[in-house]
This record gives structure tokens, C-alpha cells and sequence, in this order.
């Protein structure tokens, strides 16, 4: 039993919007498998929500006339993994969303819900980061769009307003097309696990497979939200592989990052570990690129 | 028919239809919702309540606190009830608690018509304590000064017990030879969970008479019906405790947890009926954990690999109430006694200490998988002092047959450990691997490592022993077959069922064994715990059907005018005992017996046994692992374990509780751990942060088997419930020392952990 006052079923984003506006203390729920557990703990016990999860327009992922790829902010991560086009054009997606939890958790839980809890352990926030995925959302005033880079505002916090909704990520043709890349996610055990650290890398190689055109650099878990190391990207980018490579992007990667000691990890051992898993993910990478691992 | 062949389960159907029935599937009706009130403080004293919000809470009945209830203190752990008084359990707790004494103690309850109002009102009762700095440790709980824990203990030190093996100490043994290696170290177990599926569950109730019925998930019901009794000041015959399906235990229930108190709501609200279920989360804090032991070693070795003297000092971390107590301790140190043998000496000391930590109580093993991590790690690091292989120092010094402890007397009845070293050897290959993997370079390095361990199949002498049985002849030549012994998942009515057969010589179809235990009805037993049942309950069964069978052959003598000496029972018929000739067929003789208007005869039979008998089993784990270093990931590439449990009941069963038994050690070995914060406060009560393996994580577990038959067991069996665990952890984290060179002297063998380690050493 789930102790809330009141779950209003949405029946479309307006509709959720208008609910929303109503109730200032309203919750959004789409898979429910963050926010059912915060009512269970009681950080959310007898509240009011407001559903979205039978609101079709955020279902589905497609590529648009731009060839963009747009994901319905309601697809589960089951549907992520198992899209035709993210399986083609973003496997790294796909395979950072088939680390998380479990299969019950995966065929309930969305890619928007991923987002919008504004954790920096989210499975599909490194990955997208790297994507440079663009978040739109709806609220009384319209849409907008943002990149996801501007979208963290702090641990567990988002820049979305209430009455605000997300409803599409956006992954454009320049970000995606050509690029191939890596998501490590590292924790204590192979499933139902929060992330240790989480290290994507996303890049793309010259036509010969020797020179790096592009390379974007995400973690979850090195900084209170999920994030970008863009001062070693820019130093790696054109660059020739070659062995010392990977020792720079490690090095790079440690000037960048925060990560702070809890009793699930010390500091000390998630810079280790950012070191080791952003050479590791990078030698993936170029190898899933059809370069030749270095290391 | 009969022991010794793979027979289904006889409960398959059931679990696998979702046919069998759980405590929560009986809670229907209705009945009202009891939730616990824990303390959010380690140490010190409730001085009052404010329940007023609480109580406003529509649908709340009623409140109990710590003030309210009797003033009765009362022992938990699932022991037999010993008639001395010395040898009595220690009674420390109430049913709620004024003195906290762990974050996490209960110290009010709340009755509810619902869940969603009780959950509520226990997050609205405000407490006002006295507060005590918490005691988070050993060293702590044990310095001068210390606040004690429970007043009549004033040194934390619940008890202290030793013992030498030898005509000299330690270091007399050792003073005046020259040229011993010593070994000086700690090594460290942690405390971890069970983590049985089901969690503690209950309801209770009372009728017009006042009888007080408890239906809970439990091990061991007639001693939650002492308990009770005691609890709450009642006749202990007027309170009935039944014993459903239950979605396993581990010892977490081998305890009398809740269900005093869920009984004494109840009759605080006229005898309605009131369920109390846990949620995972309150199990964590407030059931009971494997006790974390630190083993503090000096061994003495010679050139040649001759185990010459050990001194071991040992401190188990209680908790904050007594529970099982000293036993597990005094049980866990007893493997250094009875594993390897001392030239000269071993001296022993044995510290069982509260702390206002997670309580220590029953769990597989009881004691030994701590031990057994100490003493096989010891044995890998002497062996590396003296560059000797270790499989060929335990060869060297290890238990040999006709072994007789000198304290307890348990013996080897029969012994299977040499041949379960050699099997494990073939299989892994060891000789060729340890080669193999000697001098490795890289990141990643491979290695091999066992561990070897004996335990004693019941509780004699320490405890007492005893079961009983009970069999109706039914019309149709079948058997109503009754146990006070439990099935708890580990296949117990399976294998009872075997039994009857056997002895009686009617086939398992006809023998329908009641699952369910009720102490109104059902025989004694003192329940699922040890490795007891299928030896000490299965001695009881055993009588019962020779009897049985001796009754319905004193009828069939009657009925067929043959002596009953020339007359036995086969495949559901009497046959001449001489030649097996069909006789008369049992259905028809039942039903004679029954309807007989000459001779109407309800066969029965109920025998309990005193069992003062106890045999070691031992076996071996053999661990091939593959480190990576620089993430500090083992991953276990074989495993194998090797029992020598004398005659198996049910091969497959008994090689699905194997398999049960690796993965709970490899868990212990590689990522559980209860933390704690420095207010005693546990950090990672659930099954998100409290790393148990998945099956993800768990590589293919093989088990293997030397069956001997032992002498003393009813079949030929003795000990396989808990010995699976026991020597998992010491095996892998001795592979990993072949692999890397680096020994790892606590338990869990976590990545940061190894890391560390291997930073340390150098090697990366």
C-alpha cells in the first residue's frame, strides 16, 4: 500500500500541465520507480500526483525530417534498448540504459524520469551528455529547449518548473552521425546497482580510423551532477591515437572532475577509478569506431 | 522408493503454482496492522512519549509503549529450553524496550485498521531520550569507563571462555626452539544479513476461551510457543503457534523475533486479530546478523611445515542484546581446535562483547564461516612463510579420521576430508594451475585457492537433542505423516517422505506428509537450525515407522493367521518376509482395520527420540579467480565444492543446497557488509546498497559429493544444511593471494578495498 492523497491520470501534456498548475504541491509520475519509492520512504508520503504514464504523445522514438533522433520523454528503458534506431545510431544509449536496475525496473522506468530526478548516478545522464541532447519540455508559457548541459542545476535538482514537463530529448545528425562510443558502468555488482562511477565516451573518428575528429567525455557519480571534462576534450580533439593518449585522457580527466567521498566510495577511490574507466571507455570506443585499441 | 534417489519435492507443485501457502497469504479477514516504533537513537533511555499527533491519525487504535507493557524480561534465540538455570539463555528484553540499546530498537507499537494509518502514526510518535554516546565498536565497548550496555554486564564483556589443547602455553611452547616461523595477525569478518526472501511475518489472535494463536514464519514454532508463554507471563498451553510455508530462514528465524509482541497486541485489543509484517528495511536494522568476529593470531611453524603451537584470541561483537549470545564464538573458535592440530600447544580465548551495533544472533553456519575465514587464511599465509603449497600444509596438519574433539567428544564417525581435497584437486587442477599462475605480470592475473573446513551435524552435547514423529494409518493404506521438525525450503518434507517410504515400504505417493507444524497438534521438535534435522529428526522418523510397521504387521499376523516375524511390508502390500510373496495388499488391510467388525484397529504410531549422538562432516572449496587490478573486480571463473556428508537422502537436493550455500559464501566473500555510521546508525539497510550477489554475478556452482556412510546417522547421512557457506570466502580470497601476492585479512574482498591493497603492494 502507497500512501498518497490523490494520483490524477493524465490524459495529455496539456492536461497534465493544467493539473499541475492547480496543485503547487503535485508530483509528476511517469514509471513511478523513483517517486514510488520516496512515498514508500516517506520523503513523498501523502502526496498528490499527476500521472503522465498513459500520455501516448510521449511514447515513441523516431528520427525526424532532419534525421534528429527524438525520444517520447514516457519510453521505458526496456523500449530504449530495444528501439531499431537506437540500437543503429546510439548504441551507447541503449546499452547504458540496459544497466539499469533490473528487467521489472527497466520495463517501468523512463529515459524522461532518468532525467528529471536530477541525479548525477542516473544511468542515461552521462551518455546523453556526451550526445549533446537537447531537452524540450511544455509548461503553460510553451515550449523550449534546452541543451542538457544546462539542464542539472545541482544534486537532484533540475531547472524544470513545476508545471513543466519534459517530453522529448533530441539527439541532432552532427552529434550522432559518424560517432561511435563506450559507457562503463562501473559498480559493485553486474545488476540492480546504483552507479560506483559511470564514464561515457563519445567520438568519432577520421576516415582512415587514426586521427580524432571528435571525442566527448561524460561521467555520473565524479561531480555532484552528471558531467562534461570539455578542457581535455579540446585538447584530444585532431589529435593522432596513439599510445599516450590514453594517459592524457585520464590525467584530463582528473583536473575536471569533483567527486566526493560517501560511505558507498571514498573520493580517493572514485578519482581512481575515473582515471582508470576514462582510458578504458576511450580504448572501447575507438575499437567500436573500427580504430585500433592503443592501450 | 525410498533414500538415496532424486525424488521431487514433494512441495514442487505448490511453490511453482503459487499453490503453497505464506503467513501474508493466511492474513485475510479482517485483521488489524501493528507497526514498530524503533528508536532513532544507539544508547540511552526513552524518558517520554508525545503521541498525540500519532494517535489523530484516523484508523489508528491504539499505542503501546515501552511504559505499557509487562515487566517481564525474556530470551530470544531458538535454543531448547535447558532446566538448569545455569545453562538458561540470557532474558534481556522486553517486548518493548525503555533502555535502547541499538539504533533501531522498538520501544512503542502502533495498531491500525490499515498499513497506510499505521506507517503514518509510527512516524508521528515523538520520543524524548536520554542519550548515551553510542558504543560502534569492540575496542570501545571494552575500555574502562565504558556506559555498559546492560547494567548487570558492567565490562560490555557478556562472557569470556578459553581453552588449551597441550601440557603448555603458547608461549612456552614456543620459547627454546630455534628456528620457528611466526605468524602475527588479525584477521577481520564483518557483519552481514541473511536476506531470506520472505521477511519476518506474523498474526495473532485470540478466541472466546482465550487461547492466543500466532501464525508466523518461523524455524523453529514450539519454541516461539515457550517464548511467548514466557513473553507475556501465560500458560504456555494456551497459546497454539502455526507454522505455514515459509519463504526461508537462515537462522534470522531460528529467533523468536516479533511475535511475542504481535501476541501481546492482540490482547491489548480484546484478541482481535492484529499482523505485524517487517519491512526489509526494518529487518536490516532490527532482526538479527551474522556476528563480526576479529581472530587475533600467533602461529608457530616449522621449516618442514609442522604446525607447532597457535595462540588465538577472539572478539565477537554482540550488539546490543544477548541473543545466541557467547554460543557462536565459543562454536566459531572450536575450528581451530578441531581443523589442524598442534604440535605442542593452542591456547584460546573467546570475547563475546556488546555494542549498541546491529545484533548478532543465529546464521548459517553458526559461527564457523568467521572461523573458517581465519583459520584457512592463516594457513595459506604459513604455508607462503615457508614456501610450502598450501593444499600439501593442510595435508600435512589437517583433522584425520577417528578425530575426537577433547572437549565435546563429537567425532568423526566417518571421514570423507582427505578424499574431498583429492576430488577437489583433480578437478580444478591444481597442481598444474598453481604453476601455472605463479610469477604472473599485467593488470589482470589469474589464481587458484581452496579452503577446507569440518562441522558437527546437531547441538549435542552443548544443547539437547530431540524430536519426535507421528503416523496414522489411513483406510486406503495411505500414511498421514506428521513432524515437528520444519520445512523451511531446504527440502525437509521431501526427504521425510523418502524416509517413511523406505522404512515402511510404501511408496512416497502414499505417504502425505503435513507441511505445516501446529503446537496444538503437530509433535515436538526444537525445530530447523544445525544441521539436525535429516540426522536428530530423521532418528525420530525413523523409530516412528518401526513401530508403525511393527503394528500393522501385529494386524496382518491377526488377519492372515502368520507370525508377524515371517511378514514384511513392500511396495504397498504384506509380503512373506522369506520369497517376497504378495500377501495381502495394504489398502485392504487398512481398510479391515479400520471397519473390522471383529477387530477394529486405528493404527498409530508417535515416538520422540533423545539423541546423544553427533558426527563431523567436512568438505573443501576450490576457487579458480581472475583479478583485475587496477578496478580491484575478482571474478570467480570456477568453483567447486566438495562435501563429505555421508550418505545423501536426495542427491539433487542436496546439490541444490550446495549451490544455495556458495552463493550466500561468495557474497560474504566478495561484497556484504552492514555499515554503520559513527552514531551506530545503519547506512545500508537495503537490497540497493547491501551488495547481495545477483545472478548476474554468480558463475556457475559445482558440487560434488564423497558419500561414506556414517554409522551414527538414521540413513547413513549427516551434516549438509550449513556447511556450503562455510568455506567459500577463505577459498576465494586465497586464490586471490595466488593471483596477486597480496593477502587480504577481512572480509568483504570489495573493489576499493583491493585497491587499496594493491596500491600498497605496489602492484599497481
Amino acid at each position: 500500500m502507497y500512501d498518497f492523497n490523490s494520483c490524477y491520470l493524465a490524459k495529455s501534456v496539456d492536461d497534465a500541465i493544467r493539473a499541475l498548475e492547480a496543485n503547487p504541491a503535485a508530483v509528476v509520475i511517469s514509471g513511478g520507480t523513483d517517486v514510488l519509492i520516496k512515498v514508500r520512504e516517506g520523503k513523498l508520503a501523502g502526496c498528490d500526483l499527476v500521472s503522465i504514464h498513459d500520455v501516448e504523445a510521449l511514447k515513441g522514438i523516431q528520427r525526424e525530417e532532419n534525421h534528429s533522433i527524438v525520444i517520447g520523454s514516457a519510453s521505458t528503458f526496456s523500449q530504449v534498448v530495444n528501439d531499431s534506431i537506437i540500437q543503429k545510431h546510439l548504441p551507447m544509449l541503449g546499452e547504458a540504459a540496459d544497466q539499469v536496475g533490473g528487467p521489472q525496473i527497466r520495463n517501468m522506468g523512463t529515459i524522461g524520469g532518468n532525467i528529471c530526478n536530477g541525479v548525477t548516478s542516473a544511468d542515461c545522464g552521462a551518455p546523453l551528455l556526451a550526445m549533446n541532447a537537447v531537452l524540450e519540455t511544455e509548461c503553460k508559457e510553451g515550449k523550449r529547449q534546452l541543451p542538457i548541459g544546462e539542464w542539472y542545476a545541482g544534486p537532484g535538482v533540475t531547472v524544470r518548473k513545476h508545471g513543466e514537463i519534459l517530453t522529448k530529448i533530441r539527439i541532432a545528425e552532427k552529434d550522432y552521425r559518424g560517432y561511435t562510443g563506450h559507457y562503463i558502468k562501473y559498480g559493485k555488482r553486474e545488476a540492480m546497482e546504483i552507479a560506483t562511477l559511470g564514464c561515457a565516451v563519445w567520438l568519432k573518428l577520421s576516415e582512415d580510423k587514426r586521427r580524432l575528429e571528435d571525442i566527448r567525455l561524460a561521467f555520473a557519480v565524479a561531480a555532484p551532477t552528471p558531467i562534461r571534462c570539455r578542457k581535455i576534450e579540446e585538447q584530444l580533439k585532431g589529435r593522432e591515437l596513439s599510445p599516450n593518449l590514453y594517459e592524457m585522457i585520464g590525467k584530463g580527466a582528473l583536473e575536471e572532475v569533483s567527486p566526493r567521498s560517501s560511505w558507498r566510495a571514498s573520493k580517493e577511490f572514485r578519482l581512481h577509478l575515473v582515471e582508470e574507466l576514462a582510458k578504458r571507455a576511450f580504448g572501447q570506443a575507438v575499437l567500436n569506431g573500427g580504430g585500433v585499441d592503443l592501450a | 522408493m525410498g533414500v538415496h534417489e532424486n525424488m521431487k519435492r514433494v512441495d514442487a507443485y505448490g511453490k511453482v503454482t503459487g499453490d503453497a501457502k505464506y503467513t501474508a497469504d493466511l492474513m485475510t479477514g479482517n485483521l488489524l496492522t501493528a507497526r514498530v516504533v524503533h528508536s532513532t537513537i544507539a544508547n540511552g533511555v526513552v524518558k517520554a512519549f508525545d503521541l498525540e499527533e500519532a494517535l489523530a491519525v484516523p484508523g489508528v487504535l491504539k499505542i503501546v509503549t515501552c511504559f505499557d507493557v509487562p515487566e517481564i524480561e525474556f530470551p530470544t534465540p531458538g535454543h531448547p529450553w535447558s532446566v538448569e538455570v545455569a545453562h538458561q539463555d540470557v532474558a534481556d528484553r522486553r517486548l518493548l524496550n525503555k533502555r535502547v540499546r541499538f539504533y533501531g530498537d522498538d520501544v512503542a507499537a502502533v495498531i491500525a485498521e490499515d498499513e497506510i494509518a499505521a506507517v503514518k502514526a509510527a512516524r508521528l510518535v515523538k520520543v524524548e531520550y536520554e542519550e548515551y554516546d553510542p558504543i560502534i565498536s569492540v575496542e570501545q565497548a571494552m575500555e574502562e569507563g565504558c556506559v555498559p550496555v546492560h547494567e548487570n554486564v558492567p565490562d560490555n564483556v557478556l562472557k569470556h571462555t578459553g581453552f588449551i589443547v597441550g601440557e603448555e602455553s603458547y608461549q612456552e611452547a614456543v620459547q627454546g626452539e630455534e628456528g620457528l616461523i611466526f605468524l602475527e595477525k588479525v584477521y577481520e569478518t564483518k557483519r552481514v544479513q541473511h536476506c531470506h526472501m520472505e521477511v519476518p511475518v506474523s498474526f495473532a489472535y485470540m478466541d472466546g476461551s482465550g487461547k492466543l494463536t500466532v501464525v508466523t514464519s518461523t524455524q523453529i514454532p514450539h519454541i516461539v510457543r515457550r517464548v511467548v508463554g514466557q513473553a507475556l507471563g501465560m500458560s504456555w498451553g494456551n497459546i497454539r503457534v502455526i507454522k505455514p510455508y515459509i519463504g526461508g530462514g537462515f537462522g534470522n528465524k531460528q529467533e523468536v523475533l516479533y511475535e511475542p509482541l504481535n501476541a501481546f497486541l492482540s490482547t491489548q485489543v480484546g484478541g482481535r486479530g492484529v499482523k505485524l509484517e517487517l519491512t526489509r528495511e526494518e529487518t536490516f536494522i532490527s532482526t538479527r546478523t551474522r556476528h563480526p568476529i576479529s581472530f587475533d593470531i600467533r602461529a608457530a611453524v616449522r621449516k618442514d611445515g609442522t604446525l607447532v603451537a597457535r595462540r588465538l584470541k577472539a572478539y565477537s561483537d554482540q550488539g546490543g542484546y544477548a541473543s545466541h549470545g557467547h554460543s557462536i564464538v565459543a562454536n566459531a573458535v572450536n575450528q581451530f581446535k578441531q581443523m589442524y592440530r598442534d604440535e605442542k600447544a593452542l591456547e584460546v580465548d573467546a570475547y563475546t562483547v556488546y555494542t549498541n551495533l546491529g545484533v548478532g544472533g543465529a546464521m548459517r553456519g553458526y559461527g564457523i564461516p568467521q572461523s573458517a575465514f581465519a583459520v584457512e587464511a592463516m594457513v595459506d599465509d604459513l604455508a607462503g612463510l615457508i614456501q610450502m603449497d598450501p593444499l600439501e600444509f593442510r595435508l600435512k596438519n589437517c583433522v584425520q579420521a577417528g578425530y575426537e574433539d577433547p572437549h565435546t567428544h563429537v567425532k568423526f564417525y566417518s571421514y570423507g576430508l582427505l578424499d574431498c581435497i583429492r576430488k577437489g584437486r583433480d578437478s580444478i587442477q591444481w597442481d598444474q594451475k598453481r604453476k601455472e599462475y605463479d610469477n604472473q605480470t599485467g593488470d589482470v592475473r589469474r589464481g587458484v585457492g581452496m579452503a577446507i573446513f569440518c562441522y558437527k551435524t546437531g547441538v549435542y552435547p552443548i544443547s539437547l537433542e530431540t524430536a519426535s514423529s507421528r503416523m496414522v494409518l489411513n483406510e486406503d493404506g495411505s500414511i498421514q505423516l506428521q513432524m515437528g521438525a520444519t520445512e523451511i525450503g531446504q527440502g525437509a518434507d521431501t526427504v521425510f517422505t523418502q524416509m517413511a517410504s523406505e522404512v515402511l515400504g510404501i511408496s512416497q505417493e502414499k505417504i502425505y506428509i503435513m507441511s505445516s507444524q501446529d503446537t496444538d497438534v503437530t509433535p515436538f521438535d526444537t525445530g530447523a537450525y544445525a544441521s539436525r534435522q535429516t540426522y536428530v529428526s530423521g532418528m525420530a522418523l525413523k523409530k516412528t515407522a518401526e513401530t508403525m510397521k511393527a503394528k500393522i504387521l501385529d494386524y496382518a499376523s491377526w488377519k492372515l493367521k502368520i507370525p508377524a516375524v515371517r511378514l514384511d511390508i513392500a511396495q504397498d502390500a504384506i509380503v512373506m518376509r522369506e520369497g517376497r510373496d504378495r500377501l495381502l495388499g495394504l489398502e485392504e488391510l487398512a481398510m479391515e482395520a479400520c471397519y473390522s467388525l471383529e477387530r477394529s484397529s486405528h493404527i498409530t504410531a508417535e515416538e520422540s527420540i533423545h539423541c546423544v549422538d553427533n558426527t563431523f562432516s567436512s568438505g573443501a572449496c576450490f576457487a579458480e579467480v581472475e583479478v583485475d587490478l587496477r578496478i580491484g573486480k575478482v571474478k570467480v571463473l570456477k568453483i567447486l565444492n566438495v562435501h563429505d556428508s555421508g550418505r545423501l537422502i536426495n542427491p539433487k537436493l542436496a546439490e541444490a543446497q550446495v549451490h544455495g550455500g556458495m552463493s550466500m559464501g561468495l557474497g560474504y566473500a566478495l561484497s556484504e557488509e552492514l555499515l554503520y555510521d559513527d552514531q551506530g546508525r545503519l547506512l545500508n539497510g537495503n537490497l540497493l546498497d547491501y551488495k547481495l550477489p545477483t545472478s548476474m554475478d554468480t558463475p556457475k556452482l559445482q558440487a560434488e559429493f564423497v558419500e561414506i556412510e556414517d554409522p551414527t546417522g538414521p540413513f547413513g547421512n549427516k551434516a549438509l544444511g550449513e556447511p556450503p557457506a562455510i568455506p567459500v570466502a577463505p577459498a576465494i580470497r586465497n586464490a586471490v593471494l595466488h593471483a596477486t601476492g597480496v593477502a587480504v585479512d577481512s572480509l568483504p574482498l570489495s573493489p576499493q578495498k583491493l585497491v587499496k591493497c594493491f596500491k600498497e603492494a605496489g602492484l599497481i
